[in-house]
């Protein structure tokens, strides 16, 4: 599979991207709607006419058209063609480049199996539901064995638990067929879960290109902390090992337990949806489990941001509205939170982020 | 859609309809019956017509002329406007002279058409072929414009060339546009071809009918509307089915 190169690509928003993908990387195009997320995979595609450069494994593809360029594009809408069955839909590309006959027939059986859709293979789109429909588009969109892979927000239809368990099966996929990959997405939680790298889009200039933690603790300028939120960042008092690759450190009072085993911590770190929040005492033992005041309760077009008074410390959590909506918080109402123990990123040094998810 | 009813419910309307038709012209309930015979008066010379050959000798002569003028509009407006639907620029070009020609009616051209091809068996296909041309046309154009851009973007990301595009999604795509405008001009040529019979082509289905006006046959008059009704609808239900049977499956 080739790398993606960017050089100086302009086109609406998108002004003098430079953007390197690497070979088989699954590279999260991360930003706010409008932009330029879909513009830039338009261009890898060839779907519009741009100023600059793309090339494949450093060889410019830019004179190559749509249908020449071997990549594999998942739509948002996914668009199945509604007039051809399933099995049809994913033949398309293969019949599109004049594959024999056989081989067609044997790589769709090979793709239906893989997707676990053979028993849809002769219904037609609309009789197919939205997590189906989502199988069906990226086999199609596999079928040919594209050079690269390029999903424009493909989960962003589906509801919520359909959406989180595909994100699981595509990435997986991804990492299997060693597919270079972009994908695009508004939503920073499936841009931590799914990327191996992270480029931050916003009004069409890249922001930042990183590893996701780098990302989301070390954003390098406002316009990305702005977008990304702020995670919470905790530096520690003291720390000492539990064995077993844990160790319990005091952070403002506080004594968590993270998973780490080597030498001092110095800072913590996790996500505002890392901090689970509920309004009855949970079961279980009393690890990372405190109580809270909740000091302000703030709604975005993603979630629910809450902060917290916890003993000294000020803490943010966040929580999608679905589930904000059905529990009943309000200012200066008392919680208990617990801190999703294998979520915490882990720091020996103040400054350079390290250990434990670099490897992972 | 028609919602489909026996066969039974759609008959009983119309026989009795008859029966008070029949009812009113043999108890003289109109003034001046000479007018106004009843049904089974024109059952009996719809039997005489069909025998003698007379009916059937005019109905193909009408038929033949509906088919062939039917069939040469509507491939040309197939063609012509996907060429139109599909390319910009020609779109461009050629709408605006379409537009001024479009809402001149079928009928209009006749007189022009009478002195250009003189009176023969051209002349009523090529009205029938103006009368089918442009709004097929239209549909079609319309049909293939309306195919949403991200099917053709697909198709292209999956490999597939423009000719293949055309053919294998944005046509099919297009079929429900195509065959509304099929379905409309089918029914229409009916009317069409009657109209330009009467004013001046000495056979067919309109040329019977000026002769039993100038006879004064009421009763062979209305036989030759029943057939025209029936022909009418019966083009109409063809492309219905044919569009159910294309498009159903999907749509």
């Amino acid at each position: 599979m080739p790398s993606i190169e960017l050089r100086n690509v302009s086109k609406y928003v998108c002004h003098d991207v430079n953007l390197k993908i690497l070979n088989e990387e699954l590279l999260v195009l991360l930003g706010p709607n409008g932009a330029g997320k879909t513009t830039l995979v338009n261009i890898i595609a060839g779907l519009t006419d741009y100023d600059g450069a793309v090339l494949f494994d450093s060889v410019p593809v830019d004179k190559l058209p749509a249908n020449k360029r071997g990549a594999g594009y998942l739509f948002q809408d996914l668009v199945l063609f509604p007039h051809l069955d399933v099995a049809a839909n994913i033949a398309y590309g293969l019949t599109a480049q004049k594959q024999p006959q056989d081989q067609t027939e044997a790589r769709v059986d090979q793709l239906l199996h893989m997707m676990k859709i053979k028993h849809l293979s002769s219904r037609y789109p609309k009789h197919l539901s939205g997590g189906e429909k989502q199988r069906v588009a990226l086999a199609r969109a596999l079928a040919p064995s594209p050079r690269v892979l390029l999903l424009d927000e493909p989960l962003s239809s589906l509801d919520v638990p359909t959406a989180k368990y595909l994100r699981t099966e595509l990435k997986q996929l991804q990492q299997k067929l060693g597919i270079t990959t972009v994908y695009v997405t508004h939503d920073l939680q499936e841009a931590e879960e799914m990327a191996d790298r992270i480029a931050v889009l916003q009004n069409g200039h890249l922001e930042q290109v990183g590893k996701p933690e780098e990302v989301f603790f070390y954003p390098k300028n406002e316009k990305v902390s702005d977008f990304i939120g702020a995670p919470n960042i905790l530096d520690c008092d003291y720390c000492r090992s539990l064995g077993k690759g844990v160790m319990e450190v005091g952070c403002g009072g506080l004594p968590i337990v993270v998973p780490h085993d080597g030498n001092s911590v110095q800072r913590i770190t996790f996500f505002p949806h890392d901090i689970h929040i509920s309004e009855t005492k949970p079961p279980g033992p009393e690890v990372n489990r405190f109580k809270g005041t909740i000091t302000s309760i703030t709604s975005t077009d993603e979630a629910v941001r809450i902060e917290l008074k916890v003993g000294a410390k000020n803490l943010i959590a966040g929580m999608p509205h679905h589930i904000f909506e059905d529990m009943n918080l309000a200012v200066g109402k008392e919680v208990f939170l617990i801190l999703k123990l294998r979520r915490i990123r882990v720091y020996e040094n103040r400054d350079t982020p390290m250990t434990n998810y670099n490897s992972g | 859609m028609l919602k489909r009813l026996k066969p039974g419910w759609g008959i009983l309307p119309v026989a009795v309809f008859l029966a008070i038709w029949e009812m009113v012209a043999r108890l003289h309930l109109f003034p001046g019956q000479l007018f106004f015979p009843p049904f089974s008066a024109v059952v009996l010379e719809f039997y005489h017509l069909a025998a003698s050959g007379v009916l059937g000798d005019n109905f193909l002569a009408s038929l033949v002329r509906v088919v062939i003028g039917f069939c040469a509009g509507s491939i040309a407006g197939i063609a012509m406007g996907t060429v139109m639907g599909w390319r910009e620029n020609i779109n461009k070009a050629l709408h605006p002279i379409i537009s001024l020609f479009y809402p001149i009616p079928a009928l209009g051209w006749l007189p022009l058409l009478m002195l250009w091809i003189g009176i023969n068996e051209m002349l009523p296909i090529a009205i029938i072929f103006i009368c089918s041309f442009f709004p097929v046309l239209y549909n079609t154009v319309t049909g293939i414009r309306n195919v949403d851009k991200d099917y053709i973007q697909v198709a292209r990301t999956l490999g597939a060339s423009e000719a293949r595009i055309l053919t294998t999604v944005v046509m099919p795509l297009a079929l429900p546009n195509i065959f509304t405008g099929l379905r409309l001009e089918a029914g229409m040529a009916w009317r069409v071809i009657i109209a330009a019979e009467m004013v001046a082509i000495p056979t067919g289905i309109g040329a019977l009918l000026m002769k039993a006006e100038s006879l004064i046959r009421i009763d062979i008059i209305i036989v030759c509307l029943i057939v025209l009704a029936v022909m009418c609808l019966t083009f109409e239900k063809f492309f219905q089915y044919m569009e159910a049977r294309l498009t159903a499956k999907w749509r």
